[in-house]
Parts: C-alpha cells; sequence; structure tokens
C-alpha cells in the first residue's frame, strides 16, 4: 500500500520547484529589471549635501587683493524632517512672519520632501550668530554654508563681472551645476569660471527610518572634499584703474592702458562705471533691475562693446600702410588741399612726420586714395576693388576688424568694422559690384565713414606703434592657480608685417603731435617724459567725440593707452589728450604733481561747457 | 535483534546549519549598531540567537539520542500536551504584536503555536500508520481533518493567522497518502476565485466561469453523458456560491488590517505610508540591492531601520538588500535542496508513520517558505510567520529543530527492523 501513490512525490516535489521558479523570477524582476527601487532607497535613506568650494581670489599686478569671498550660510530644509518645531520661536529667530515661513515650506515641500532644498538663502555671520545656538531645535533644518564676493576695491565693475545664480540653459549645459548654484555672469567672473569656481565637495550621510543622522555613508566612502577655486592673479594696475576711473567721472567714454611689451591690461575702464558690491547677495537683485535700466548702461563694457569711429587716430595706421606699399615715401607731401576735404588751419605737411603731427585730413585723403587706387587695373572701379582688398588685409593685422582674444566673455565684445569689397558689394546695403571707387569710401581715409573701431583695438594700435610693428593680444589675466598657469596664446607676437623703420616715423609723428608746436595734443604733454599720441575727433550725430591715443616713453615703451570720451565738446586734444597725459604720468611717475589739472578734467563735464584749461591758458 | 548501524543524513543536517548560520549572519546585520557590535552580546537579538542555536543544538543532540520509537509511542500523548498548552494559552497569553499567542514564563517567552506544529505532525502520521487506513474512507478523512483542524483553531482563537494557515500544509502529506487530488485543486482553485472575486465584477466572473464549463462540455468531451451535465452544472454552482460568499468573508471574517493587507496586494491601495509600508520598504530594500547587494552590514534601509520586523518576519529583505540577487537565489537554492532532500528521504522510509511524518515536514517548511518569502516580495497578503532555521526568535528555531531532528532521527534508523 505504501507505494501505491509513490508517484505522487512527484507533484508535491515540482510544486516545491515551481515556488523557486517563481520566487526568483520575482527577485530578478525586483532586483535586476527596475531601477525604481534603487533610486527611491537611495532618496529615502542618504542624503547628499553638497560642500561648496571657495571661490578663487582674484589680485591686481601688484599683489593687491581685489575680490575675495566671504561665508554666509544658506539654511536648507528637509521638509518630511520637520518635526515638532516652534514655529513662533523659528519666525522669530529668522526675523519672518508665519505667512512667509508656510510659503517657503511649501516651495520646499513641492521641490522634495525627503531632499534638502534652501529655505532661506544668504544668511550673514552676524545673523545667523543669533540663532546658531538654538538650531538643534529646528528639526529637519541644516545650514550649508555658501560664499560671497566681496569687492575690496570699488573699481573694475565692468572687468571683474558678478556673479548670478543660474539660469536654466546653465543648467542644461554643464552638470556641474545644481539649482540655487553661482555663477560668473560677466567679466572675469564669467571668462574664467571654470577655473573659479573650484570643485564642489559631497557629504553623504546615512538618515535613519526617523530621518535621524546614522553618520558618514559607508564611513565616508562616497565623499568628497571640496577643492578650492583658483586664484586669478590679474594685470591690472589697481592704483591706476581707480584713478583713471577717478577721471573718467561724469563722463561717458572709456580708457583701455596696456604694457606694450606683454599686451597686459594696467586699466580698462568704462564710464559710467558702478560699485561691484551692488551686484552681491540678497540686494542683487534690486540692483540690478536699477542698472540694468539706466539709460547711460553703466554695465556696459565700452572699452570692448562699443563701436566708435576712430577719426584721426586712424591715421597713423593708414600712413603706415601707405609707406609699405610704398605708395608714399616718408618724405611725400600734399599740399592742405581743403576743397578735397575739411581741415584745420596749418601749414601743408611735408612729410608723413609732419601729416600725423598736424593731423592733416587732406594729406590722408591723398594717402588712402593712393592706397585704394593703385593703378593695377585700368577700370577706375575694379582698381578700387584691388585696393580695398589690399588695406582690407593690413587692417586685420593690425587688429581691426575682428574681436581681439582678449580674456573677457566674448558675447561681451564687438568686432568693429573694417569694410571689404562684400561690404560694399552688397546691393543691399551699398553700392553693389564694380559699383564703387575711392571717391564714393573716401571718408575712411580719416578714421570716418564706414570705419568702426573698438576702444581696445585703439589701445592696441597704440601698442603696436609703441612695438614698432606687432603686438601680443590684450589679456587681463596674468597667470592663475598656484602653479602661475599661462595662456600661450598670450605670448603670441601678431607681426604687422610692416617695416619698422615706417614706425619709427610714426613714433617720431605721435611725439611731435605732443611735444612740437603745432602738434594737435599737446595738452597731453608731462614735463620730464616723452609721451607720444595722437589725437582724433570722430563726427557723429551728437557732439564730436575726443579721442586720443598715445604710449610713453618712446622709447621701450611702458604703457599704451586709448582714451575715448563721449560727446565732449571740442576734439581730440581738448579732452582725452589731457586725460591720457595724467594718467600715463600718473603710471609712470606713481603721482600727479599737476593736481590743478587733475582737478578739472576730473570735475568737469565734457558735455556742459569747455575745459577750463584753454581759459585758463587765455588768461596768461 | 540484528541492528545496523545509525546513517545520519549529513546532507540535510549540513544544509539545516547552512541556512541557520546565514540567518544569524543576517540577524547580526539587521540589528547591527555600532553600541553593540560585538558577537557576543546578549544583551541584543543576534547574541540571545546564539543562545537558542546553542539550546537548539542541545536539544538535536537529545533527540539524536532518543529511541525512534519513543516519538511514535508518545506522539497522541504530546499531541494531548500541546492542544492543553495552546487551550491555556488562551487564558494566559500576553499580547504581542495584537497576538495572544505568547507565553510569559518569567526568563522566557514562549510561543506554544510553534510546538503545535510538529506535536500535529506526530499526531497525524501516528493515526495515518495504523494498518486499516484508507484515505478513500470518510471516517478517516473527518478524523484526519480533526487532528489538524483542533491546533488550527485554537492557535487562529489567538489571533495568529498565519500560524493557524500553516497547518493547510497537511493536505500534501494526506494526498501523497490517498487523499483524492481534488482537493488540491479545490483548494488551488478556491485561491484564485478568491482573488478573482476580489478584482473583478462578480457577474462577469460568473459569466466566464459559466463560458468555461460551456467550452469543457462542448468542446473538450468528446462523449457526454447525462452525470456531465450536472457534475458540471453543480461545479459552477459552487463557484457561484463561493464567489458570492467571498463579500460577506471579506467583509465580515476578516479583520480590517487583514482586508487592508489584502487590498495592498492585489494594487486597489498604494498606501504606502499606512499598511503598505511595510510591503513597500521591503520591496524598496530588496529591489535595491541589484545582482551583488550592497554587501554585509552596508545596506542602507537595513541599517536605517526602515523596515519593521526586520529580524524575524521580514528577515528576508536583508539578504535582498545586502546580498542581493545572488545572496537570495543561493538561500532559495539551500531551502528547496532542504525541500527536495526530506522528500527523497521520506520516500526511503519503510514505516507509514515516518513517510507520513516526513512529509509533514517538509510541507510545514515549505509553507513557511512560500508564505513568508512571498509576503516580502509582495506575492502574498502581510501574514506574519517566521522563515524556518532563518528568523530571529527562540520558540520558532527550537520548534523547527525538533521538527526536522526528530525526522532526521526516525530515518537514520529506517533499516532497523521494528
Amino acid at each position: 500500500m505504501s507505494n501505491k501513490y509513490a508517484d505522487r512525490s512527484h507533484v508535491v516535489r515540482i510544486i516545491f520547484i515551481v515556488v523557486f521558479v517563481l520566487f526568483v523570477g520575482r527577485l530578478a524582476m525586483l532586483q535586476l529589471f527596475n531601477s525604481e527601487y534603487k533610486e527611491r532607497a537611495d532618496r529615502q535613506s542618504l542624503l547628499n549635501i553638497t560642500q561648496y568650494p571657495a571661490r578663487g581670489f582674484i589680485y591686481d599686478r601688484n599683489g593687491k587683493l581685489l575680490v575675495h569671498n566671504e561665508a554666509v550660510y544658506d539654511l536648507m530644509v528637509i521638509p518630511r524632517m520637520v518635526d515638532d518645531l516652534d514655529t513662533n520661536l523659528f519666525c522669530q529667530c529668522l526675523g519672518i512672519t508665519l505667512d512667509d515661513f508656510n510659503e517657503r515650506m511649501q516651495k520646499a515641500r513641492k521641490y522634495s520632501p525627503y531632499t534638502g532644498s534652501i529655505f532661506m538663502k544668504q544668511i550673514s555671520k552676524e545673523e545667523y550668530a543669533k540663532f546658531e545656538n538654538k538650531m538643534f531645535r529646528f528639526k529637519g533644518f541644516y545650514i550649508s554654508q555658501r560664499t560671497l564676493r566681496i569687492y575690496d576695491l570699488p573699481i573694475a565693475a565692468q572687468v571683474l563681472g558678478y556673479v548670478g545664480e543660474v539660469n536654466d540653459a546653465d543648467l542644461k549645459r554643464d552638470s556641474y551645476y545644481a539649482l540655487g548654484d553661482y555663477i560668473g555672469k560677466s567679466g572675469l567672473e564669467k571668462s574664467y569660471e571654470e577655473v573659479l569656481r573650484g570643485i564642489k565637495g559631497k557629504k553623504v550621510i546615512h538618515r535613519d527610518v526617523h530621518s535621524r543622522e546614522i553618520g558618514p555613508y559607508r564611513n565616508g566612502m562616497f565623499d568628497t572634499l571640496p577643492i578650492e577655486g583658483c586664484n586669478l592673479y590679474t594685470s591690472l594696475d589697481a592704483d591706476l584703474q581707480a584713478y583713471a576711473e577717478d577721471l573718467m567721472s561724469n563722463k561717458r567714454g572709456c580708457v583701455v592702458a596696456i604694457e606694450p611689451s606683454t599686451g597686459e591690461v594696467l586699466a580698462m575702464v568704462s564710464a559710467p562705471t558702478y560699485n561691484p558690491n551692488l551686484l552681491v547677495g540678497r540686494i542683487r537683485g534690486a540692483n540690478y533691475v536699477m542698472l540694468n535700466t539706466d539709460i547711460s548702461k553703466p554695465m556696459l563694457n565700452r572699452a570692448l562693446l562699443g563701436e566708435y569711429p576712430p577719426g584721426s587716430i586712424f591715421k597713423v595706421a593708414q600712413a603706415m600702410i601707405a609707406l609699405d606699399l610704398g605708395v608714399i615715401s616718408p618724405n611725400t607731401g600734399f599740399a592742405c588741399d581743403k576743397s578735397l576735404v575739411g581741415c584745420h588751419n596749418h601749414p601743408s605737411a611735408r612729410s608723413v612726420r609732419e601729416a600725423i603731427k598736424m593731423s592733416c585730413n587732406p594729406y590722408f585723403y591723398q594717402t588712402y586714395k593712393r592706397v585704394i587706387q593703385q593703378g593695377k587695373y585700368k577700370n577706375y572701379n575694379k582698381d578700387a576693388q584691388y585696393g580695398l582688398t589690399v588695406w582690407h588685409d593690413y587692417m586685420m593685422r593690425f587688429g581691426f576688424g575682428q574681436k581681439l582674444d582678449i580674456d573677457l566673455p566674448k558675447s561681451g565684445m564687438s568686432t568693429g568694422n573694417i569694410p571689404d569689397t562684400a561690404y560694399y558689394n552688397n546691393t543691399k546695403r551699398w553700392y553693389g559690384k564694380d559699383r564703387w571707387n575711392f571717391h564714393t569710401i573716401r571718408s575712411n581715409s580719416i578714421g570716418q565713414g564706414e570705419v568702426t573701431v573698438v576702444p581696445i583695438q585703439m589701445a592696441n594700435l597704440a601698442a603696436i606703434v609703441a612695438n614698432r610693428g606687432w603686438y601680443i593680444t590684450p589679456h587681463v589675466v596674468r597667470f592663475y592657480g598656484n602653479d602661475s598657469i599661462q595662456d600661450e596664446k598670450y605670448r603670441i607676437h601678431h607681426e604687422t608685417g610692416i617695416d619698422k623703420k615706417y614706425f619709427d616715423i610714426a613714433a617720431d609723428g605721435m611725439f611731435d603731435v605732443v611735444h612740437v608746436a603745432g602738434g594737435t595734443g599737446r595738452r597731453a604733454r608731462v614735463d620730464g617724459l616723452d609721451v607720444c599720441g595722437k589725437t582724433g575727433t570722430a563726427e557723429n550725430y551728437g557732439n564730436d567725440h575726443s579721442v586720443f591715443i598715445a604710449f610713453a616713453p618712446k622709447d621701450n615703451p611702458k604703457i599704451a593707452l586709448a582714451v575715448y570720451v563721449e560727446n565732449a565738446q571740442g576734439g581730440g586734444g581738448s579732452w582725452a589728450a589731457p586725460i591720457a597725459g595724467l594718467i600715463i604720468e600718473k603710471y609712470l611717475n606713481g603721482e600727479v604733481k599737476r593736481k590743478d589739472v587733475e582737478k578739472q578734467y576730473r570735475e568737469c563735464n565734457p558735455c556742459q561747457k569747455l575745459p577750463l584749461t584753454r581759459r585758463v591758458k587765455k588768461k596768461k | 535483534m540484528y541492528q545496523e548501524k545509525l546513517k545520519y543524513d549529513w546532507l540535510t543536517i549540513g544544509l539545516y546549519f547552512a541556512i541557520m548560520l546565514f540567518g544569524w549572519i543576517n540577524i547580526y546585520a539587521a540589528g547591527y549598531s555600532e553600541e553593540h557590535a560585538k558577537v557576543f552580546d546578549f544583551s541584543v537579538q543576534h547574541g540571545k540567537q546564539i543562545i537558542w542555536m546553542g539550546v537548539s543544538l542541545l536539544l538535536a543532540a537529545v533527540i539524536i539520542l532518543t529511541e525512534p520509537r519513543v516519538f511514535s509511542n508518545t506522539a497522541y500523548a504530546i499531541y494531548g500536551i500541546v492542544l492543553g498548552l495552546l487551550i491555556l494559552t488562551l487564558f494566559l497569553a500576553v499580547t504581542v504584536n495584537g497576538g495572544k499567542s505568547w507565553i510569559d514564563l518569567g526568563f522566557f517567552r514562549f510561543q506554544p503555536s510553534e510546538f503545535a506544529k510538529f506535536a500535529t505532525a506526530l499526531a497525524v502520521a501516528k493515526y495515518m500508520s495504523a494498518i486499516d487506513i484508507d484515505m478513500k474512507n470518510l471516517r478517516t478523512k473527518m478524523v484526519v481533518a480533526a487532528l489538524i483542524a483542533i491546533p488550527a483553531a485554537l492557535i487562529f482563537l489567538q489571533h495568529d493567522t498565519g500560524s493557524a494557515l500553516v497547518f493547510i500544509g497537511f493536505i500534501l502529506p494526506l494526498y501523497r497518502e490517498g487523499l483524492s487530488g481534488k482537493f488540491l485543486i479545490i483548494g488551488v482553485t478556491a485561491i484564485v476565485l478568491f482573488v478573482l472575486a476580489l478584482l473583478v465584477d462578480k457577474f462577469i466572473l460568473l459569466g466566464a466561469l459559466a463560458a468555461i464549463a460551456v467550452l469543457y462540455l462542448f468542446v473538450w468531451l468528446n462523449k457526454r453523458t447525462s452525470r456531465d451535465y450536472w457534475h458540471t452544472i453543480a461545479v459552477v454552482a459552487c463557484c457561484a456560491l463561493f464567489v458570492f460568499s467571498v463579500d460577506f468573508v471579506f467583509n465580515s471574517v476578516l479583520e480590517s488590517h487583514q482586508r487592508e493587507r489584502i487590498d495592498v496586494l492585489l494594487g486597489k491601495s498604494d498606501d504606502t505610508k499606512g499598511s503598505g509600508y511595510n510591503v513597500d520598504q521591503s520591496k524598496l530594500a530588496i529591489g535595491s540591492g541589484g545582482f551583488i547587494g550592497k554587501g554585509f552590514l552596508n545596506g542602507t534601509l537595513t541599517k536605517a531601520d526602515f523596515v519593521p520586523e526586520q529580524e524575524t518576519d521580514f528577515i528576508f529583505c536583508t539578504v535582498g538588500e545586502e546580498w542581493g540577487f545572488v545572496g537570495c537565489v543561493a538561500l532559495l537554492v539551500l531551502y528547496t535542496l532542504l525541500l527536495q532532500r526530506l522528500i527523497v528521504m521520506a520516500e526511503r522510509q519503510r514505516s507509514t508513520f515516518a513517510r507520513v511524518y516526513g512529509y509533514a515536514v517538509a510541507s510545514i517548511l515549505f509553507i513557511h517558505l512560500f508564505v513568508n518569502v512571498g509576503m516580502v516580495l509582495g506575492l502574498v497578503p502581510v501574514i506574519g510567520i517566521p522563515l524556518p532555521f532563518f528568523s530571529y526568535g527562540g520558540s520558532s528555531l527550537l520548534a523547527f529543530t525538533i521538527l526536522l531532528f526528530i525526522f532526521i532521527r526516525q530515518d537514520a534508523s529506517k533499516n532497523q527492523l521494528l
């Protein structure tokens, strides 16, 4: 009887096997083919706390601190962990109302009940100290230390830029950032963002079912320490920058000063400017709106963004091109024929040197005509096509008509305009192919017409003459980090390809501008210094712009600069030249002895009245 | 009397040790905390479990040294004593987790229901081993049913539904001894209908049943007798009656927490903070383990006490989280090997008593495994019963050890002449 049903053992054994297979299948479903469980498990038992690195400091060329950080505290909340909260005390500590509290909690809950989000940001050290000892009573809240920028000197706002919260585009572009993080929005803060920001650290905290902290997850195996951002060592001279900004107060315009031998920017002023500390912390929002709606556009960096007609400073480049082409010789003279183009009263120039000194318009009319109409083609219009192409190539080698590869955000930069054949051949805007020649574009000869130049390019022109034919791309940062990393591209000499001897002529002419009777920029003179300069008066819709480029000393120049004063009454000699002289004096002598001159130019508003110096001199 | 040397089934004993040790490792992990990291810390569960393991081994040794016929001779006596204890429990019990199945002896709280399993197994085996027994006989069926139902009912009265349900497992040894297979089919059908009745509209369900009956009669059967018609109609009628009684059972017999657990299982409720919390956390813990697990003592949910009852009924989560798919399958393989081995052993017994008892052991272990792991994996509603040899708990470890070793002892002397 016992074996009558022995076969039934197989049924029982099969039942056991079926259940085994069922379980293995279910386990595979849970553990192998579904990542949702893992994510949810991590979310509820682990808490990622980001540790923010200190942003790199910024120094000037003499080691003076321009930007550093200050610790602030973000109060974070994990809504699920908030328990047994004395709301009254809490609101009192933070100085918020109950409605405000509820609103903030609602927002945090919406973000995520399990993970931390910002409840209140940028609480200062002093504010935090008031309730630090009560923090243990606020379950579910914790402090995340952040840093805010402090701009030690209220200068160079547009160069340094500002830091703000990341936007959606930033988040999408770079996974480094999380909502609420800070990022450089303009200036050096933006262009050196990846150098300055450092590397975030992470702390993974294991918490239990009651959201109590158990300790570091896996003994901190996944924790990383934040790595501080690299410091930037800029080429700016804080004293010079401050001085130039001071001189440019009450004016619109800009100053760019470069060390010619290195291309290092010594000062970059855009007036009007603002105190960079306005765009820091909780006051940033309101101030941003204020600055952004100001019609004088203080947040624009005019030195990089402003496209201006260069005026007569352009004649220096024109002369070099014509000499190099051989269409004129150093001793070529042209009569000052005012029937061609207007000019001021002066004797006719008998050489290139004299032409630069006196800034003779007809002289450069003739010169440019010889460059454009070289007589290579019988057809006058075709000939102009050829001439303009040659001329355009030269101009590009001077760094005009393109964004100089400076280490500031490319978006805040203009190219300026050096018209080429395609430009004039464009029928929609201009004349059409073979329908133009020198006479249609003659205004370019004296830096008017279609030519526009950005101030940094003007300063670069001064540097090219100072170097007698080459330049290094202007840049603001000399090196960064502890390893003094330097960018190789800022060591390359960009040659104009024009013989040095012609530049010596230009330098002589520019010396005469400042030092010889009949020179147009004599107010740039500084006793004991051989300042070389060139004035420009750029006609435009309003009052003329006053322009001056200069370098000094004449041999082994230490500074080359461009000063541009918008809508000044009077030419380049009356406003920009004396300001350039003061800046050079400040930089080369360390201090300015001519306090009266300094005072006049700082306090006067060029739009309202003529410079006092003229009257003072008349009295003499 | 010729006496052959005793042959112990070392494979079974080895599996027993393997499961028990792996179980202890997971109890250690589930209750782990820095201040109680020592292995012999008797103030915490993993330390206490070491004591229980020692006591269990002692008991196992005692059983091994006992003449096997002692168990068959005293089967009814043991059964009677346990029934007495169960009745006593109804009056003396302390309440633990809503159940009234624990007797407090001062130094040790124990659960008579755990011991009712092997006592019933002994009694059923004893009864079945009588010479004139035939499972076709209605009287036999009634007596066996009573032997099983009485302790089950007493345990049910203690609000320990899980332990009471374990007695369903006795259907397998009875099936092996000749109980009609229809009972197995009826049992499975009842469960399926119960679930469907809760999920599907009753009239649709009845329509489907009728359709199946029609298909059965006119497609499946080639020749139809009037008996076939009457049988089919009777079956459908019974099913219909059952389906309509489901609502009554569900709403009036079951308690509210049991209803909620079934609702959670069937996906009708996804209250992951209330009644569904346990299973949800359990699935999270297991699911987050992945293929190889997070490693010993590295289970983030385990360490953070997210899963309640993790040392006892939900111990399988720990395996899932820390040892991953690999560990879970390994444990299931151990159990399946043990179950298969027990059936092989039962089939080689000469005495009906030993065979029935062997089947009872395998079935009881199987039901525990099925219900416990099924619950943790979210396949079976939450029913609190331990994982044999694995969960923390003195009573259950002792009772399972006794259950298993009585059979090992029987098996060792199977070739002795009786």
